[in-house]
Formats: structure tokens, C-alpha cells, sequence
């Protein structure tokens, strides 16, 4: 079924594409917003269904290139099932904020959101590493194409430095899962890429250090990190609300799955010996996002670079090596996709408004938009990490598990939310708050559509900040088999 | 001659036959269109007689060829290019050139000649094929009446490509002075001074098939040669004259361990690490597409040395030479989409050479510029096209025979790549300031691009059947 899914992404894609020549402008929007929705309903009818004796919602395999022993092995257990349901959701909410946004190609727009998305349910259902490889690059060039064409003033540059960052560390991932299946094969195993196989795969330490390091380049890049974050302020800023709401939400998790899923299971030793370096990125990424966010003028930069600080989060609680890291961490995934995205439909929704995105041409925007207004404070205070919502909860654990592994960095990294309060009010002061502009003569509010999708995913984060069991639990499932 | 060695020979003599009655026909009846249609013809059935010949096994003919599945690989992959490059001239030549019947009788005699490359394990066949090529690709490079280009490229090709030869030659000789033989044998036990011969003798044989390779430092006529000569001509120069050559130096290497020898093997990885870093460097600067795809063909010749040093390790031999088979196989399909869609979009007047002619493509052609974004994605190793499947062999194999410099190279070199190649799909994405109409085009072009583009993304996703049928043939 899983793949039955991916391939309904992927012909929904052609479909929308199709469908705006024989059938008119609005059909793309109309079968993109369908198969995300159906896919929804799927995953949270195998949700309920309950995980098979195995603690898996859904498996299949399928013969591919016998010849290296790929084959198509999908499967979904706890922490997949949340991360597809996540993902079928932002596909709704990017389909709905694009609504207006998009004034041509409706049909190619549609087709490049729906195939990222199938790329993603892929790379979080991947038990094959060929297969995993391949999914993360199909995500690729679908997103490049919504930068390059429906992106700002600067989108040449910007979808470049995208691509050029991904791809470059994604050969250093396929040069060391392509190391770990010729070590495999090599010590009398036979050729194959199957997760399975390789997680039982003996590998020599001082290797498995290099290989570790191949797969973490990757990811760190992705997720993004410090020192390989740079991509990520241009890249979000410049695509269209759309293209910001899927990388925040979804494209930045694949990092986050990647070393939750394959870089420590994989090699945990060289894991465990290099959680030190790794969170320490964490907390260097945690405190130079959040200056930089406070230092951005952009108000979706600032958002962009509010991100780099949230995955530090995730970084110091998947290297923490506990339980309740790896929760924090998993949770953080959840509530930064929620919130994240409905910053930057926020940004987007100015932008179309006031075809700007600097700050100082904004300022007392309440006046003219109280319900935005009132969605934009509701999200920055989740941001910030209030408690009761989403981001406290993860942030809360993953420093919770920092603490019990490295205190000096734990307490550091706690300074990030003090900073995350400045600039996150700074960010609502200096847009909504204040003088009002005289620049700004008025301005439409949110009609019942934007505010549907904003209060859905509000909803969401105070589900998820209140009663965070169900999270947990799923998530919890699947920690326990790969905890080292 | 016994019946399996005729069987064996049969898709060379179709093919030579095939010319024979072809030059017939024409001289009397002086038509492009019948000589067009007569060398699809031969192609058609010299592929169709290709599954009689591989049934009879390896057939050593008089020590000059060597027909075995390698060979006929290589047969089928040179005649499919040919009539992909006969399909795309047909409407390209007819504003270019008055009487176009010889074009297509040169097609079939380079194609002769890249067969007889492929398939000789002997240095008589060798040169024979490789100047049998060479001599029909002056002729074509310099077909069309109008225009510079076409002439000063064919000059220069000559000369150089020249200059290749005689360099070769001369090695030959000297091999030959130490082997005393003109197959390809190792030398045996031989003494100081003749080892020191035979290895000068070696090292002018490489540098010679470097030439014709274009491989950097000997790569300086590729850009040139590939921006004068006609566009389905470039693309023919690129795939078929780089294959045959490229199939004799897998076959000489591995027959007389050329690999094996220190000082040659570090010859080898310096040329390749060089082709692969200068091919894509260089290609950076280009803003014309016919030059910025030949230092790209620069860059993937040196990848497709390291399934050459790889393939000298007995363990990874036969997965170096199946891992050469793909990327060629990759290679071809996907330069030939390059230049065929080059080809479809260019007007009586000129070439579509210029980067900015491409702009806004996927808005005014939306086809062309798929199969055109397919290619260059595949060329860029993108995962959906055969190239990905290609460069993942080429990585793999380099880790299992643990060529580590090189892998690090092609890695260098692909992430360097990238970036020319989005170039290209950038320039299609713009959108368009004034509705254009576009001019009409070929439609026999328009499809047989498709069909390329089409197979470039089918083998990206389902390569078990290539890779299969590969693997059955065997090494030379």
C-alpha cells in the first residue's frame, strides 16, 4: 500500500499537470488538494488500524535491481507513520496558502509540490538504502524547479545554492552507503543495500567513523546545521509560500529522520563518539540562529534563521543518546512543522499584500488585520516555546536529555529560548505592533479559507503541547528498537 | 571460414554490403531522400542480424577481429546512434546541403569503422577502424556549403586527430619492435632496454587514444571541433567515435595489462583526475551549449577511465567492464538527446548554440525542453535518469576495486558539474517577456528526442534489463 501511495502522489502530479490545459486553472489546485487529502485519510485509517504483530502500520516489498540486491522495501512504523501524516497535512496547507499566490503554471506548481511530497513519503518509509537515496534526491529537483521559477527577486541565486548544497552533500551519502555495502560484501556478506541487512553489518571502527561522518554531512546539511546552514536563509526566503511551507515543515525533517533513523542506528559506537562535536553544533546552531534571526530586517528571513535555532534543538536531542532526547526531538519535528509553516504562509500572505517583506516598512499592521494579527502573535509565542504548546514540549525534553548527557552544553543551548523570546517578539513588534505605518494606506484581513488552515494548525499545536501522548507513543515505539 | 564465424560476421557484412549497394543506388538515383531512407535500412537490418551473431558465440576471425559480445555490443550501441544521428540530419541537411546522398553513405562508413574499432584485438584492424572512422567524420563535419564553421572545424579536426594518429603509429611500431607481434599480447619476459621501449611505445599508444578521447592535456581541438561541426554531427563525433575508441582501449589495456605497469597506471589516474577537474571547471564558462557539452564530454571520459584502472584488479574486472558497458550505454543515449534537441531547435540559418537561445524554452516548447532538461539532469547524475544509474556504477566500482583518488575526483567533478547543467534548465524556466510564436519544427526529430528522453528516464527507473543483457555478454 505504501508505494500505492507514493504512486498516487507522483500520477496525481501528471494529473494536475494535465488537467490545467483540459480542464481549466483551478483543476491543479483541486487534484493536488484530493490526493493529499486522501493520503490523510490513509495514514490515519492505518493509525487506527493499530501497528501488526510486527510494530509496523504498513510493509511491502518488491524485487528492484537484483543485481545489487535493491529492491523496493517500504514500511512504516511508528515514527514514519507520524512523519507521513505530517507530511500529508502540510501538503493540504501548502496547496490551500499557494491558493492566490500562484498567477501561472498552476498545473507544472502543482505537479513539483505533489512529486517533493511523494519524494519525502518515500525517504521516511525507505528500507533500502538505494531506495532511500533515491527518494531523497527525487525531492530535489521538483523544489528546485519552485524556487527557480515561482521564487523572488533573487531565485536564480537562491535555487542554486539550494541544489548545489543538497546534492554535493548527497554524494558524500551515496559514496558512504556505497562504502558500507562493498565493506558488507566484503566480509563475506553478499551485495545489498536493505536496511536490515547493513544494521547487522560489522564494520571496523576507525571506517565506520568516515562512513558516519559521509551519512552526517548529509543530513547536517539538510537539517540545516552550522557550519552548512547557508542555503537555507536564501533558499526559504525566496521561494513562494508554498515552497517556504514544505522545506520548513517537511524537507528539513528528512535531515532530522535521516540521523534519527539511519546515521546512529547504523554506526552507534562512532555515534556515541562523536555526540560530543555533534551537539555542540546543536548549541552553536541554537545561539547563532537566534542572533541572526534577531539581527534580519526580512521578516521571513527572520523566520528562516529562527528555524536554524529549532533544529539545534533536534540535533542536541537525537545526540543526547536517551529516551527522552530522542522524544524531544521527534516532538520538536511535529510542532516546528506546525508552527514554522504558519509563519511563513504569515510572511507570504504580507508579501501579498504589501509586496514586502521588510519590517520597517510593516508596524501596526493589527489595525488593519486583527485576525492576522492574532495568528501571527498565537504562532511566534509557540515559537518562542510556550509552555502548553507544541515547542515546548519537544524543546523541554530535548534539553531534558541533554542535560543528563552534557551539562555545560545543556545549559547553553537553554539560553537559545531566552534569545528565541527576544527576537520572536521583536519580530511581532515590529510588524503588527506599534505606530501604525502611514505607508500602509489598508489591507484586506484573513478571510475564512487562510483562517480555516491557520486555526487547524493552531489547533494542532495545542494538541500537541497539552496532550502530547499520542506523539509520544507512536514516536516511542520505534525509539525503543533503535535506541543503541 | 566455418558457418559460426560467418554468423558472427554477418551484422559487419550486412553493414559493409549495405554500403556497397547504397553507393549503387545513388549514383543513380540522385536523391536524399532514397539515400536517407536506404541507410536506416542497412542500419535496421545490421541490428536485426546482431542477435544471429551473438548466438554464435566468440568467434576469433584470422586474428584480426575479435567478434564477441563485447564487439556486438558495441555494434548494436554505434548502428542505434547512427540512425538516431541519420533521423535528426535528415531535415537538418536539407537548407545546408544541395545534394545530401553522400552525407548518409559517410554515416555508414564511420559506423563500419567504429564496429571494426570495437571489435579488433589486432593493431592492423585498430588503425584500419579508427581511420576508416575518422576520414568519413572530416567529410561530415565539413558537409554543409555555407559557413565557416563546419570547414575551420574540420581542418582543425583533421589535423589534430591526425597528429593522434601518427602518435599512435608510432607507439604501434614501437610495441612492435619489442612484441614482434601486431596482436594485442603481453610482452612476455624482455629485457631493460626493451622493457623502456615497449613502455615509450605504450605511453605514444595512450596518448594517442587520449587525442582521440579528448582527454585533458590533448583536449584542446573538442570545444572547437564541437562548436563548427554541424549539431548532429557533433553528437555523432561524441558518442560513436568516443565509444569505439574508448571499447579498443578497454580491450588493448586489459589484454596486455597496460594497467599493471606503475608508471602507466599513474599516467592513467593523472589524465583522468585532470579530464574529470579542467572537463568541468572549463565547462563553468561556457555560454555557448555546443562548447559547454564537449568539455562535458571531457569530464565524463575521464570518469569512464576509472572503470578502466578499476577493471585491471582481477576480483572488479568483470564489473569494470560491465560498469563501462552502463555508463556508455548512459552516455550515449544522453549526449544524443543533448545534441538532437540543439538539432530540432536550429533554423537554416544558424545552430541554437547560443545558451540564451533556451531561454524561456519550457514555455514556447515544452517537449524539447523536457527531453533537453532529462539529458542534462542525467549528465548531471540526478537520480530518475540513466545517468544516475551510470555514475552510481561508476562510484561503486571505484570503491570495490578502491580507486580512492579517483572516486574523490569524480565527486570533485560532479558537484562542479552540477552547476553548468542547471544552468541550462535554469535558462528553460524563464519566463518569456513577450509571447513568441515558436517556428515549426521536425517532427521526425521532435520524436526521435522523445524516444531518447523517454529512455533515458525508463532505464533510470527500471535498469535490471540493460544490466542484465550486460552482464550476460562478458568481458573482452
Amino acid at each position: 500500500m505504501i508505494l500505492a501511495v507514493v504512486l498516487l502522489l507522483l500520477v496525481a502530479g501528471v494529473l494536475a499537470w494535465a488537467s490545467e490545459r483540459f480542464v481549466g486553472a483551478n483543476a491543479p489546485r483541486v487534484v493536488s488538494l484530493l490526493a493529499f487529502a486522501v493520503g490523510l485519510a490513509w495514514t490515519i485509517s492505518e493509525w487506527l488500524g493499530g501497528p501488526a504483530a510486527t510494530g509496523l502500520y504498513a510493509a511491502q516489498h518488491i524485487e528492484w535491481i537484483p543485481r545489487f540486491g535493491i529492491s523496493v522495501a517500504l514500511s512504516m512504523d511508528g515514527l514514519s507513520l507520524l512523519m507521513v501524516a505530517l507530511t500529508m497535512f502540510l501538503g493540504i496547507i501548502a496547496v490551500v496558502s499557494s491558493w492566490d499566490e500562484i498567477e501561472s503554471g498552476h498545473g507544472f506548481f502543482q505537479f513539483n509540490i505533489l512529486w517533493v511530497m511523494a519524494g519525502v513519503v518515500g525517504v521516511f518509509t525507505a528500507m533500502d538504502l538505494f531506495l532511500f537515496f533515491f527518494f531523497w534526491e527525487v525531492m530535489l529537483i521538483p523544489m528546485y524547479f519552485l524556487i527557480a521559477i515561482w521564487g523572488h527577486e533573487n531565485k536564480g541565486y537562491a535555487s542554486m545554492k539550494f541544489f548545489l548544497f543538497t546534492q554535493i552533500s548527497g554524494l558524500l551519502m551515496l559514496l558512504a552507503i556505497l562504502a558500507l555495502v562493498f565493506v558488507h560484501f566484503r566480509a563475506g556478506g553478499e551485495i545489498t543495500f536493505s536496511y536490515k541487512d547493513l544494521l547487522a553489518a560489522d564494520i571496523d571502527p576507525g571506517i565506520a567513523m568516515w562512513l558516519m561522518l559521509g551519512f552526517f554531512a548529509a543530513f547536517a546539511t539538510k537539517l540545516p546545521s552550522v557550519p552548512v546552514h547557508t542555503w537555507l536563509p536564501d533558499a526559504h526566503t525566496q521561494a513562494p509560500t508554498a515552497g517556504s511551507v514544505i522545506l520548513a515543515g517537511i524537507l528539513l525533517k528528512t535531515g532530522a529522520y535521516g540521523l534519527i533513523r539511519i546515521a546512529v542506528p547504523l554506526f552507534p559506537e562512532a555515534s556515541l563518539d562523536f555526540s560530543f562535536w555533534a551537539m555542540l553544533l546543536g548549541v552553536v546552531s541554537i545561539l547563532y540562529g537566534g542572533f541572526m534571526a534577531f539581527s534580519q530586517s526580512d521578516f521571513k528571513r527572520l523566520v528562516a534563521y529562527s528555524s536554524i535555532a529549532h533544529m539545534g534543538f533536534i540535533l542536541i536531542g537525537v545526540y543526547a543518546f536517551n529516551e527522552v532526547g530522542l522524544q524531544g526531538a521527534v516532538v520538536t519535528m511535529v510542532a516546528h512543522g506546525f508552527s514554522t509553516a504558519a509563519l511563513f504562509m504569515m510572511a507570504g500572505a504580507l508579501q501579498h499584500r504589501l509586496h514586502t517583506r521588510e519590517m520597517s516598512r510593516m508596524g501596526g499592521l493589527w489595525v488593519h488585520a486583527p485576525r492576522m494579527g492574532v495568528m501571527t502573535l498565537f504562532f511566534v509565542v509557540a515559537s518562542v516555546g510556550m509552555p502548553g504548546l507544541g515547542n515546548f514540549v519537544g524543546e523541554f525534553l530535548a534539553l531534558l536529555g541533554a542535560f543528563g548527557k552534557n551539562v555545560p552544553l545543556a545549559v547553553a543551548a537553554t539560553v537559545g529560548i531566552v534569545v528565541a523570546a527576544v527576537y520572536g517578539l521583536y519580530l511581532m513588534q515590529r510588524s503588527f505592533q506599534g505606530t501604525p505605518n502611514p505607508d500602509v494606506a489598508a489591507m484586506p484581513d484573513f478571510g475564512a479559507r487562510d483562517m480555516s488552515v491557520m486555526i487547524l494548525m493552531a489547533g494542532a499545536l495545542v494538541w500537541v503541547g497539552v496532550y502530547p501522548q499520542p506523539v509520544l507513543d507512536l514516536a516511542g515505539a520505534t525509539i525503543a528498537t533503535l535506541m543503541p | 571460414m566455418t558457418a559460426a564465424q560467418i554468423s558472427a560476421l554477418l551484422p559487419l557484412l550486412v553493414l559493409s554490403g549495405g554500403i556497397v549497394v547504397l553507393l549503387i543506388v545513388v549514383a543513380w538515383l540522385r536523391s536524399g531522400a532514397v539515400a536517407f531512407l536506404g541507410a536506416l535500412v542497412v542500419l535496421a537490418a545490421t541490428i536485426a542480424v546482431t542477435p544471429l551473431a551473438l548466438g554464435a558465440g566468440t568467434q576469433d576471425i584470422d586474428g584480426l577481429l575479435e567478434i564477441d559480445g563485447y564487439a556486438l555490443f558495441f555494434h548494436g550501441l554505434v548502428a542505434f546512434a547512427a540512425v538516431a544521428t541519420a533521423v535528426l540530419s535528415y531535415r537538418y541537411l536539407k537548407p545546408r546541403a544541395a545534394h545530401a546522398q553522400e552525407f548518409y553513405i559517410l554515416l555508414l562508413v564511420a559506423t563500419l569503422g567504429a564496429v571494426v574499432t570495437a571489435a579488433t584485438d589486432h593493431f592492423a584492424g585498430f588503425l584500419l577502424g579508427i581511420e576508416v572512422l575518422s576520414i568519413s567524420l572530416y567529410a561530415m563535419i565539413a558537409y554543409p556549403q555555407e559557413g565557416r564553421g563546419p570547414l575551420e572545424a574540420a581542418a582543425k579536426y583533421l589535423v589534430l586527430s591526425g597528429a593522434g594518429t601518427s602518435t599512435m603509429l608510432f607507439g604501434m611500431a614501437l610495441i612492435y619492435v619489442v612484441t614482434g607481434t601486431l596482436e594485442f599480447v603481453p610482452a612476455g619476459e624482455v629485457g631493460r632496454n626493451e622493457q623502456l621501449l615497449l613502455a615509450v611505445g605504450q605511453a605514444m599508444l595512450l596518448i594517442g587514444v587520449f587525442f582521440k578521447l579528448s582527454l585533458v592535456p590533448f583536449h584542446m581541438w573538442t570545444p572547437d571541433v564541437y562548436q563548427g561541426a554541424p549539431a548532429p554531427v557533433t553528437g555523432f563525433v561524441a558518442t560513436v567515435s568516443k565509444a569505439a575508441v574508448f571499447a579498443v582501449l578497454m580491450r588493448y589495456a586489459l589484454a596486455v595489462g597496460v594497467v599493471d605497469a606503475e608508471v602507466l597506471r599513474n599516467v592513467i589516474v593523472v589524465v583522468a583526475v585532470l579530464s574529470m577537474i579542467a572537463g568541468n571547471f572549463l565547462a563553468l564558462l561556457q555560454i555557448n551549449i555546443k562548447r559547454l557539452l564537449a568539455y562535458s564530454s571531457i569530464a565524463h571520459m575521464g570518469y569512464l577511465l576509472i572503470a578502466v584502472v578499476v577493471a585491471a584488479t582481477p576480483e572488479v574486472r568483470s564489473f569494470g567492464v560491465e560498469t563501462a558497458l552502463v555508463y556508455l550505454a548512459g552516455y550515449v543515449l544522453m549526449t544524443l538527446a543533448a545534441f538532437g534537441v540543439v538539432t530540432v531547435l536550429s533554423n537554416a540559418d544558424e545552430d541554437a548554440e547560443e545558451l540564451t537561445a533556451y531561454d524561456g524554452l519550457f514555455w514556447r516548447r515544452p517537449v524539447l525542453a523536457a527531453v533537453l532538461a532529462a539529458a542534462a539532469l542525467s549528465l548531471a547524475g540526478i537520480p530518475l535518469t540513466v545517468g544516475f544509474i551510470a555514475k552510481f556504477y561508476l562510484v561503486a566500482a571505484g570503491v570495490d576495486g578502491a580507486a580512492w583518488i579517483l572516486v574523490w575526483a569524480l565527486i570533485v567533478g560532479s558537484a562542479i558539474g552540477i552547476y553548468y547543467y542547471l544552468r541550462i534548465v535554469f535558462a528553460m524556466t524563464k519566463r518569456p517577456e513577450a509571447e513568441t510564436q515558436a517556428p515549426p519544427v521536425a517532427w521526425e526529430g521532435v520524436v526521435s528526442v522523445v524516444v531518447l528522453g523517454a529512455s533515458i528516464i525508463v532505464l533510470g527507473v527500471f535498469p535490471s534489463p540493460v544490466v542484465d543483457f550486460v552482464r550476460a555478454l562478458g568481458g573482452p
